[in-house]
């Protein structure tokens, strides 16, 4: 069972059916079941229950979850795959410890793929659908896997399966949706052993 | 928080739904149309977008309209100055949008969303078409065929009344021609006579049917609201 985050503003919000919704067809497509919590509800006792999590992304113009990051604590403790989608990404990146800073596109724009993962598959071009004005910098244990260290596109957890993507695979690129669908549980790393690739990777 | 909302208005079947959507939980302060001179407005819907007006009054919301010449990128100043006018007469502080996979449309709303400070809500967003067309039925509105502009469709779609007789088949052709059933890649255009979020039923008096080489209008001449 898949849990989607839902990090509009409110439970049962209208930005649900759009950023929410679609992200549970896809998966529903690809075989998976899910269920839909919104961030303000997820309890830790029941995570144990889902194989993976899914952070859904949110309107250009709420940022509510940002004043929230205490919600999403448990987040570092999660054992299965755990995508961040737009919002989703920007929430993983600063509980890891990166900064929010502007960066903001609308609309379809091709991006490279920087390094093979189970999720992004190979190096290459892809086009994607972009919606949002703010990012998260490249905190120190990810490996960047699209744009630039300030104002990545995609990025992973060195040695665990912990993905944020900042555009929507929902509307371009769903095959992400059914890769991560597919993930397993990895080992996450140690302190010492990232630090070690970072430098390899930057 | 509930929102005060414009919602983006052709008289369709996913702008009326988008509607409905708005109004679970918002405020719908008013419906905003544009009405283009150009026929194959590239954006903008425009059989029977001048009966707009009847269903504003039937559903108890006002309608802001707003005259476009209908050329492609003008039409988007024109929206713009649409929304704009929307949001400082009613307070609006989001407009809402029927768009499925148009990320033309999408993102062209986005901007302008982005750009007056309001929110933008796609509630029919990447929607199962299909889906999407038996809970327009299952919640009860009632949607005629205004229009129909690709092969293979023929004159009998024209003013027929869109139910699960009509999805099938539109499902078949999705198969075969990969058309868009919800119609939003110009196939077929709608007309809502009646729905939950009306208060009165439109009865259609009057209507002229054109067709040709498949493409056809079904022209509401005369329309009127009666009691449900």
């Amino acid at each position: 069972m898949i849990l989607l985050v839902d990090l509009c503003y409110e439970k049962g919000s209208l930005s649900q059916y759009e950023f929410v919704h679609p992200i549970a067809r896809a998966l529903q497509s690809a075989g998976a079941a899910w269920k839909i919590e919104h961030y303000t509800e997820v309890e830790e006792q029941e995570l144990e229950s889902y194989s993976h999590a899914v952070l859904c992304g949110t309107a250009l113009q709420d940022h509510a979850y940002m004043d929230r990051i205490d919600c999403f604590a448990w987040i570092k403790s999660f054992r299965g795959p755990l995508l961040g989608i737009c919002a989703g990404m920007q929430v993983i990146g600063s509980v890891f410890g990166g900064k929010l800073v502007p960066f903001a596109s609308i609309g379809l724009q091709k991006i490279e793929i920087l390094r093979e993962t189970s999720l992004l598959g190979k190096p290459g071009q892809i086009e994607v659908y972009h919606l949002h004005s703010l990012g998260v910098t490249l905190p120190e244990e990810f490996i960047l896997l699209a744009g630039s260290l300030e104002r990545p596109g995609a990025f992973k957890l060195i040695g665990g399966p912990v993905y944020g993507i900042i555009f929507h695979p929902d509307v371009r690129c769903r095959w992400i949706l059914e890769r991560f669908a597919g993930l397993q549980k990895e080992d996450k790393p140690l302190g010492s052993a990232a630090s070690q690739n970072q430098s390899h990777y930057k | 928080m509930a929102v005060l909302l414009g919602v983006l208005f052709s008289g369709g079947k996913d702008s009326v739904f988008a509607c409905y959507r708005a109004m679970e939980k918002n405020a719908v302060g008013c419906l905003i149309s544009l009405f283009s001179e150009n026929e194959d407005s590239y954006m903008f819907h425009t059989p029977n977008i001048g009966f707009a007006s009847i269903q504003s009054e039937a559903m108890g919301i006002p309608l802001l309209s707003w005259p476009t010449r209908g050329e492609k990128e003008e039409e988007l100043a024109d929206l713009r100055s649409a929304i704009l006018a929307a949001k400082e007469e009613f307070g609006l502080q989001g407009i809402v949008t029927g768009a499925i996979e148009s990320v033309y449309q999408a993102v062209r709303v986005q901007r302008i969303c982005r750009d007056l400070e309001l929110w933008c809500f796609n509630p029919l967003w990447q929607v199962d078409q299909l889906e999407h067309l038996r809970l327009i039925l299952a919640e009860g509105f009632q949607v005629l065929i205004s229009g129909v502009f690709a092969y293979p469709f023929d004159a009998s779609w024209l003013g027929a009344g869109l139910d699960e007789g009509k999805v099938q088949q539109l499902a078949e052709l999705q198969k075969r021609y990969r058309i868009s059933p919800a119609g939003e890649g110009g196939e077929l255009e709608t007309f809502v006579q009646d729905g939950p979020i009306f208060n009165k039923r439109i009865e259609i008096v009057r209507a002229l049917k054109a067709y040709d080489s498949y493409r056809g209008r079904f022209m509401i001449q005369e329309a009127r609201l009666v009691d449900k």
